[in-house]
């Protein structure tokens, strides 16, 4: 394609992006516009959502509600995957019910945090957490006991403190995980947010959707998904990016898999 | 011998198999000493407890009876005494894939919080004498077999650590790129004025850095000892050279 790989990709995510809309654009002359809606009003409806800053607003609460929930589950689960890391004991009783939460579907905590709490912020907060926390756990502790045993006698031959061996050796050996964790449930928690605000919220993309459907608006329901779609996709570009930063000691083989 | 710096008294060390067949005896009541500014060598086949001493030394592993000293402490429970004291050439590299070359010397610096511009400087001044200048910012990927064990062998040196302890450093290194090392390794031992304990289970190695060379038959323990005396006549070396062979192959395979 061209001499830039980087540049192939984005003409390649175009060309894929843009077939789909030609697809659609074609259903849209042979379906009712309730069901297929020419890709033009789907294109206004985006841009209005954009340009217009109450409309704007919903999105970013919801932004905010998945930021406050991966945070809250990364911190819990990276203190977790530590404390499980370090000792079997502690292993032996969390790891059961980590397992346990995992099985539960994201709609169960819905409904659970609606009888159990009043307000709508921390009912989304607490399913965000919930929902995520095993996966932040079990990646960062996957991460942890990656940890290289001859790395660690090697910097445990200088014998560090607690705090210096943290921060030479145990982060440096689990920001891959940590990194990947946010990637993959940036994922989990869009889905879950939208909905967790379908039926539990007054706001944000999920009750917006709900409105949408109501009215039985498929152009603005396409609008107000593409809305979160983009966000992830802004985000998961950002961690990438973040990676390619904080990875770039990695060598990189010229033949490809 | 001078005033002994590394003490062995009845040393023995036993680890449980992890599959469950018993235990393994891998040192088996060793007693040694080696003095101050002292370069031993010991030498023994694959599997014979070399390593199980140097962690023994290095204080990362506990003897399951008898006591080992380093400068009169017991290196495993007086962990923390030890810190700048003992540095560490190991059979890998072990160099952390995240720091560069400079980072990977200062390491040891970091962790015994030096001055940050005065460890750069040691570590830069390391890095020059082992001929990596212009290396500093290389990550490790980006660097030769060699250009890595160097590297280790800096960040050792840069602690200015008393005692030096190496375990089989140059064992993955082509032929020629070790004899450089070796000899380097030397050098910078005796200019600096360090003890060091070098295992090895090459005889030529062996013969070439020790000061004394100790074989060992598994399960640990001093089968021979040979002191290298570089002034000695004719055929010495030669002859040692034999009966180190000798003692080597009146080992039984591992297993029996």
């Amino acid at each position: 394609m061209t001499g830039n790989p980087r540049l192939t990709r984005v003409l390649q995510a175009t060309a894929s992006t843009l077939g789909i809309a030609a697809l659609w654009q074609v259903a849209s002359l042979f379906f009712p516009h309730y069901l297929f809606p020419p890709v033009p009003d789907i294109v206004a409806r985006t841009a209005g959502i954009v340009f217009s800053w109450p409309l704007l607003s919903e999105v970013l609460v919801t932004a905010l509600r998945i930021f406050a929930g991966l945070l809250g589950a990364f911190v819990l689960g990276a203190a977790m995957a530590l404390a499980i890391g370090r000792s079997p004991r502690i292993e032996a009783y969390v790891t059961p019910v980590l397992v346990f939460l995992q099985g539960i579907p994201a709609l169960s905590w819905v409904v659970i945090a609606i009888i159990w709490f009043h307000g709508i912020e921390f009912r989304i907060f607490f399913i965000m957490v919930v929902t995520t926390l095993p996966a932040f756990t079990f990646q960062i502790l996957d991460a942890f006991r990656s940890m290289s045993k001859d790395l660690f006698e090697m910097t445990m031959s200088f014998r560090p403190r607690r705090w210096t061996l943290f921060r030479v050796l145990i982060v440096p050996t689990i920001v891959p995980g940590i990194l990947t964790a946010w990637k993959v449930n940036l994922g989990n928690a869009a889905r879950v947010v939208v909905v967790a605000e379908l039926v539990g919220a007054t706001g944000g993309v999920g009750y917006e959707l709900l409105r949408q459907q109501q009215l039985f608006d498929m152009a603005g329901a396409i609008a107000w998904t593409l809305q979160l779609v983009l966000f992830v996709l802004v985000v998961q570009q950002t961690i990438t990016a973040i990676e390619g930063w904080a990875l770039r000691y990695r060598a990189v083989s010229e033949r490809a898999i | 011998m001078a005033q002994p710096l590394i003490r062995f008294r009845d040393v023995s060390k036993v680890f449980r198999r992890a599959d469950g067949r018993g235990d393994l005896m891998a040192v088996d009541r060793l007693s040694l000493e080696v003095g101050r500014g002292e370069i031993v060598a010991v030498l023994g086949k694959t599997g014979c407890g070399k390593s199980t001493m140097f962690n023994l030394i290095a204080g990362l592993i506990e003897p399951t009876s008898g006591q080992v000293t380093v400068s009169g402490h017991d290196p495993f429970r007086n962990f923390e005494f030890f810190r700048g004291k003992i540095g560490i050439v190991f059979q890998g590299d072990r160099l952390m894939p995240w720091r560069t070359a400079l980072a990977n010397v200062l390491l040891g610096l970091e962790i015994l919080d030096a001055n940050p511009a005065r460890a750069q400087e040691v570590a830069r001044g390391w890095l020059q004498r082992l001929g990596l200048n212009g290396h500093e910012n290389d990550y490790p990927h980006a660097l030769s077999g060699g250009m890595r064990q160097r590297v280790s062998i800096a960040r050792a040196f840069a602690v200015d650590p008393e005692l030096l302890l190496c375990d089989e450093p140059f064992s993955s290194l082509d032929e020629m790129t070790a004899r450089d090392l070796r000899a380097e390794f030397v050098r910078l031992v005796r200019q600096n004025g360090k003890t060091a304990v070098f295992i090895t289970h090459q005889i030529g190695e062996a013969m070439e850095i020790g000061d004394r060379v100790l074989v060992c038959h598994r399960p640990a323990r001093i089968a021979f000892e040979a002191r290298m005396d570089r002034a000695a006549p004719a055929g010495t070396r030669e002859r040692i050279h034999k009966e180190i062979l000798d003692v080597l192959a009146l080992e039984a395979p591992p297993g029996r």
